[in-house]
């Protein structure tokens, strides 16, 4: 066990843990920060995907003493509140079904929007793929996309 | 017909003003002898009061409407609330919605499967709604001193026209709440629903997009352990023993507990838990035969010609059909076992006290897990509390009560408050999958090349009744035989969204297109053309309804433009199940050498409408999920042991493989039949068909990507 100490969402947090823990299960287990979810624990599903220092990436496979000074952003600290136009957009297109995945798709699409602030349609595709939602609400996903695209600019 | 009890809700209000306004007392809906209930006061409103098991009212103007079925994604605590806000006549932004906790005395079914929560209760929530809408007038009239008949009620408003009286339904709640509900209520002319058949956001958008804790994963407890189960590796399998001294030495590790034939690791936390349960050492021993997939298929072969078959159905005389047939079509289909896949794994928590059990977490089925938990612990149900968090998909996993079941048992044993939680690779290889089957279908025409002789055989593991005697083509061919074999496997099965269903359709749908070629007759026509001889001069009973599924067809062919799209290949696929009716359209477009599908057009009778948007995407998913798995589901065994444990070796469909999806909704005011499930079984019918148009090949293997037809495209 070793102290982490950790800057998430703009606040300074500590845990207790062992090295090797993914930052998932620190966020969950450890902080009380479960807006971030478990799906497949290999970086294949995206519902882990949290903001490290603004890019998006799998807390299920980042063990925490890997993200050393960097800043993490979870769906808890996207916007004060709730009002990211990601966000808004998922309730203009009402995007949910069973809404396990949607945190993690929408950390990913606010991080892709920041790189690509009016993608294409394929570009969106392409950058959503990498997360899955089994309820398969991916047209409303791509849509919702485009809404925060359109509203940002 | 049920009714409000007049003396029950005078107990209620006598028994809530004892209690001081911090609890509330509800009264079973529809069982008059029912005692009335303490209900959850956290939950409603102060000042509130109640009107029945769904509904309460505060002098705030907030209406609370408990949903009791669980959430899944089919979208009911937004649906139920609507019904019930419909008939009050209720401002749907002034509308609070709860999650009912398991309730006997108040709710009945709740459950969620089999497409069933809203025709159950499509006509109770309706009467929750107009019953305490009855009462708000005519406290009103009471007050006002006019005719309860002049007084009109819209958005949470009473008005009076000609004294030009209003009123908000908060200022009368308390005297409504004093006045006897009738015992009949007359409901509202479906014409005049201003509510149902709109477009409603889910309600808890706002919760899922800020990543509020809503599942039963996200479920913490001061002071509660966690916990990672080894279950046998193999179906087949037993325990045999346990040296758990290495995994008790590691860190954050509480106690290793051992029941059934499965070890479980209590810790301080998941991750803790996981890593301490590769250090398990445990034997097993052989208790079943280690079936492999190979040895699957060899048993369907041997079980389709040879094994003992037990009629479904029969009309007429199939023999002497087949042996005067001019043409005789004949085909196998076969589909692999699945497993559901929710997003969230399956995870429970448990606390056994020394007065009882209070069970919290994601289940389709909270009375079976309360029921398990009484069976385990001796407690009565009485003294078993369920908590029913959203979840994160169901597809049938959370039927069972298994992962509830291991939650009691672990937390019997460490004493202690305990959520087990299975990792990803649990999920996938802890069974209860969609069972594997293979079909033979055999067609006779005669030299019309109308259809004369139908038979067909499903060969199943673990799958009951692999067939569904009853729907189409039954009824409309005079001479039919289906019958079943199963293969009892260690390998188990359970539920999967549509069951049987989810493969049959597909299996059938391709089949009659095989079949209307041969026939050299289009598609549509051919099915339409067997409706009107189920309608006319039907062969034994029709257990559907012939009227709505020749409205889907022609729907689903008018909106497709069928066969009349340039450079568009069409498959057609139209089915039954769960009481709704959908038909669906596949269309591939072959570029650069390669087919691509492209769009699926469905035309959907589910009856009414409730929320357009749920209902929508309800729509889409199925057939986004009918598609996937048709494609690329595939889950195969060695030794007993499934070949995939997570989404590097399982393939789920992703947003850049779905086809656009055309939604189209028959509008005939018949009462809501259900529409979690029947989008889903014509997709994969639809798909195979319309690849056969573009290529010429059939596609009788699920998954599809593992087809001839597919070599060489990823």
């Amino acid at each position: 066990m070793a102290l982490f100490k950790l800057s998430i969402n703009n606040r300074a947090y500590s845990a207790d843990v062992e090295g090797d823990t993914p930052l998932l299960w620190v966020l969950r287990d450890n902080l009380g920060l479960v807006g971030t979810k478990y799906g497949c624990g290999i970086a294949q599903c995206g519902a882990c995907t949290v903001h490290l220092d603004g890019k998006a990436v799998r807390s299920c496979v980042l063990p925490v003493s890997a993200v050393g000074k960097a800043k993490v952003t979870t769906i808890e600290g996207l916007s004060e509140k709730g009002d990211h136009p990601v966000q808004k957009a998922w309730d203009e297109v009402d995007v949910a079904q069973c809404g396990y995945c949607q945190a993690g798709q929408i950390m990913t699409a606010a991080a892709f929007l920041k790189e690509k602030p009016k993608p294409t349609e394929e570009e969106i595709v392409g950058a959503m793929s990498g997360n899955l939602c089994r309820c398969g609400t991916y047209h409303r996903i791509r849509e919702a996309v485009k809404v925060a695209a359109s509203k940002t600019n | 017909m049920s009714t409000l009890n007049q003396t029950s809700r005078r107990d209620f209000m006598k028994l809530a003003a004892a209690a001081g306004g911090g609890l509330f007392l509800g009264f079973n809906w529809s069982d008059t002898n029912a005692a009335p209930v303490v209900v959850d006061a956290k939950q409603i409103a102060a000042g509130s009061v109640k009107f029945n098991s769904y509904l309460s009212i505060g002098s705030d103007n907030i209406i609370t409407i408990v949903s009791p079925n669980p959430e899944i994604g089919q979208g009911i605590k937004t649906a139920f609330p609507m019904v019930v806000a419909e008939e009050l006549d209720a401002d749907w932004k002034l509308v609070k919605t709860v999650q009912g906790k398991l309730d006997n005395a108040a709710f009945e079914r709740q459950v969620t499967g089999g497409s069933g929560a809203v025709p159950h209760s499509w006509e109770r929530l309706r009467k929750a709604g107009a019953t305490a809408r009855h009462l708000l007038v005519n406290a009103a009239a009471a007050k006002w001193g006019v005719p309860a008949a002049e007084i009109t009620t819209a958005d949470s408003k009473l008005f009076h026209k000609a004294s030009g009286k209003s009123a908000g339904y908060g200022e009368f709640a308390e005297a409504a709440g004093k006045l006897t509900a009738p015992t009949d209520i007359k409901l509202k002319d479906e014409k005049s629903f201003k509510l149902i058949g709109q477009s409603v956001r889910n309600v808890d958008n706002k919760n899922i997009a800020t990543g509020k804790p809503l599942f039963g994963l996200d479920f913490y407890r001061e002071g509660m352990l966690f916990a990672i189960i080894q279950r046998p590796k193999a179906f087949g399998f037993k325990l045999k023993s346990v040296d758990s001294a290495a995994a008790k030495a590691m860190p954050g590790i509480v106690d290793v507990v051992t029941f059934e034939n499965s070890v479980a690791v209590v810790g301080k936390s998941t991750w803790q838990c996981k890593k301490a349960r590769e250090v398990l050492k445990i034997e097993y021993e052989k208790a079943a035969d280690l079936e492999s997939s190979e040895d699957h298929n060899r048993i369907f072969s041997n079980l389709m010609d040879n094994g003992e078959a037990t009629v479904r159905r029969k009309n007429g005389d199939v023999e002497a059909a087949f042996k005067g047939a001019a043409k005789v079509i004949k085909a196998e289909y076969q589909c692999p076992f699945l497993p559901h896949s929710p997003l969230e794994p399956m995870n429970f928590f448990a606390h056994v006290r020394e007065d009882g059990v209070e069970l919290v977490g994601p289940t389709q089925t909270p009375d079976r897990a309360r029921e398990a938990a009484s069976k385990i612990t001796g407690f009565p149900v009485e003294k078993i509390s369920v908590e029913i968090t959203r979840q994160g998909g169901g597809f049938g996993r959370r039927l069972s009560a298994d992962f509830a079941i291991e939650a009691v048992h672990v937390s019997k044993l460490a004493k202690a408050p305990v959520k087990v939680i299975w990792t990803r690779e649990d999920d996938m290889t802890g069974g209860t999958y969609r069972p594997a089957v293979r079909y033979r279908f055999e067609a006779a025409l005669d030299k019309n090349n109308e259809l004369i002789g139908y038979k067909l055989r499903g060969v199943g593991i673990n799958s009951g009744n692999p067939t569904r005697e009853d729907n189409f083509p039954s009824g409309s061919v005079d001479n039919l035989l289906i019958d079943s074999v199963e293969h009892k496997s260690a390998i188990t099965t359970g539920p999967w969204r549509a069951p049987i269903t989810n493969f049959l359709a597909y299996a059938e749908q391709s089949f009659i297109d095989e079949v209307a070629e041969a026939a050299g007759k289009d598609p549509v026509q051919f099915r339409l053309a067997l409706l009107e001889k189920a309608k006319k001069s039907p062969a034994g009973e029709v257990k559907y309804d012939v009227d709505r599924m020749i409205a889907v067809i022609k729907l689903a062919a008018e909106k497709s433009n069928w066969g009349k799209k340039k450079g568009v290949h069409q498959g057609f696929s139209v089915y039954f199940s769960h009481r709704s009716y959908v038909a669906q359209v596949g269309e591939v477009v072959v570029e650069k050498g390669k087919p691509a599908l492209k769009n699926i057009i469905a035309a959907v009778d589910c009856g009414i409408v409730i929320n357009k948007s749920g209902s929508l995407q309800q729509v889409r998913g199925g057939v986004v999920d009918g598609v996937g798995h048709a494609m690329f589901g595939n889950m195969t065994f060695k030794a007993g042991t499934p070949d995939q444990s997570n989404f590097n070796g399982f393939r789920l469909i992703r947003m850049n493989e779905i086809p656009e999806v055309d939604v189209h909704f028959v509008d005939n005011g018949i009462s809501p039949t259900g529409l979690g499930e029947p989008a889903l079984p014509p997709a994969g019918g639809a798909v195979a068909n319309a690849f056969y148009k573009a290529t010429k090949q059939r596609l009788r293997n699920q998954p599809f990507i593992n087809e001839e037809a597919f070599k060489g495209i990823s």
